[in-house]
């Protein structure tokens, strides 16, 4: 069971200021994502966009903007639980008990859920039947490529995943590589790699092709794939892979008995609060009268929900506001030497 | 103000005047259409506001960017009349759309 102050939900921009924040006003916390990265939908969606409005920035990327708030939270040790989601939130005594799916526990008096739109999971195929096969015949990630080794395999997708697993698992498998349309969105040099293999008959590309439906039993047979012309051809095939890219669901906070307006949560704007004591959201999941989803607003957001977060955390102390430009136990955080 | 006709999946239509310079997105949103997600805002990030032309229609809209195209790979069962709602801007021109909404959006 890990104690901390305060535990965050999402290590994108806002969650890493909130952490900022946090750790300024002498606080402890550590940070939970889902994704394998920090950074948040600036990583996931628009790693190389240039933003045009972080102020005193007048342009950076997504990318760029991440590794500066990394590089700002330097001077703390943050602890981040990368690749785990929040799944159970209780409350025990006036502390939060909080779980991840990969059995870490959690005992805080504060969560801030900086969860963006929710967490990033794969986005599946759309025929019902898939869902039987899925982790079986149907995989959206790849753990262990050996399982395709001499088998068919069909692979969805038009972007750098599916054509760099149909380039890998080619050497050792027959590929149907299947995409909606003739252009791939992956990068040159691995679209014309892809376009040697079905050169050499190693890859059978399938353009202008979706998925229709999938047979077989216990294991998938074979798949019906639909031309944008209504035409059908059907393959044999052991193994189907989708990657269309991460679509972003609440998931599990939507049970954590939070006063939810469809995806976002309700909060006061003193704190920053939801309408469980202690749990306070932040950024593009918030939600108040006169909201903006930009990033400037999470940074305001964070920064109220941390001074928030003192009360419960030092009970028996009072906050008291401080400049980071004169304040000296701020410098001694920040391991500033002061004169 | 051009008429913007909404379909859902299941048949039912939604027929609303949205002010010029909105996105076909936002009248639906505004009006609370079931169907249009529209999780990243309009900012062309995620799919989750995707429609089908009526085919009628398709032709007559602006053309798509390379950035619209590449999301709607993302789309859930897109088709060749498939566009971004968010990235479809309401002129007079426009007067008259109809749009259907997919089963879901993810």
């Amino acid at each position: 069971m890990i104690k901390t102050d305060a535990l965050i939900i999402g290590a994108g921009p806002t969650g890493l200021f909130t952490a900022h924040q946090l750790k300024l006003i002498g606080l402890d916390c550590e940070v939970v994502d889902n994704l394998d990265k920090i950074g948040g939908q600036c990583i996931e969606l628009y790693p190389d966009k240039p933003i045009y409005d972080i102020p005193a920035i007048p342009e950076c990327t997504g990318e760029e903007l991440t590794n500066s708030l990394i590089k700002q939270l330097k001077p703390f040790n943050i602890k981040f639980h990368l690749n785990e989601r929040v799944d159970e939130v209780k409350n025990n005594n006036g502390k939060w008990e909080v779980k991840t799916n990969q059995g870490t526990l959690f005992n805080t008096p504060n969560i801030i859920i900086a969860g963006g739109v929710g967490s990033f999971e794969p986005r599946k195929f759309g025929p019902k039947e898939c869902e039987k096969f899925e982790e079986k015949s149907i995989f959206y990630s790849i753990k262990d490529k050996t399982i395709f080794k001499d088998k068919t395999v069909s692979i969805f997708g038009g972007g750098d995943s599916a054509l760099d697993w149909a380039i890998e698992l080619s050497k050792n498998s027959k590929i149907n590589l299947i995409h909606r349309r003739d252009e791939f969105r992956g990068a040159q040099s691995t679209v014309d790699k892809m376009n040697e293999l079905k050169k050499a008959q190693k890859i059978n590309l399938y353009t202008k092709y979706q998925l229709k439906n999938v047979k077989g039993s216990e294991k998938v047979e074979s798949i019906d794939i639909e031309h944008d012309n209504k035409e059908v051809k059907n393959l044999k095939t052991d193994f189907v892979l989708g990657f269309f890219g991460l679509i972003m669901q609440l998931g599990p906070i939507a049970n954590w008995g939070l006063n939810l307006d469809k995806k976002t949560i309700n909060v006061d704007t003193e704190k920053f609060e939801t309408n469980q004591k202690g749990i306070y959201a932040v950024g593009d999941i918030c939600n108040y009268p006169g909201k903006l989803k930009l990033i400037l607003s999470g940074f305001h957001e964070g920064a109220l929900a941390a001074r928030a977060c003192f009360k419960l955390a030092r009970p028996n102390e009072k906050y008291r506001f401080e400049f980071t430009t004169s304040s000296k136990n701020i410098k001694k955080r920040l391991g500033i030497k002061s004169d | 103000m051009s008429k913007i006709t909404y379909i859902e999946h299941n048949g039912k239509s939604h027929s609303i005047n949205v002010q010029n310079g909105l996105t076909v997105m936002e009248g639906a949103i505004q009006n609370n259409i079931p169907g249009i997600d529209a999780d990243c805002g309009g900012s062309m990030a995620c799919a989750t506001c995707h429609v089908y032309v009526k085919e009628e229609w398709f032709n007559k809209l602006p053309k798509k960017e390379d950035g619209e195209e590449d999301m709607l790979d993302m789309a859930f069962e897109p088709n060749k009349f498939s566009r971004l709602s968010c990235q479809l801007t309401v002129t007079d021109e426009l007067d008259g759309l109809i749009v259907q909404l997919p089963s879901k959006q993810m």
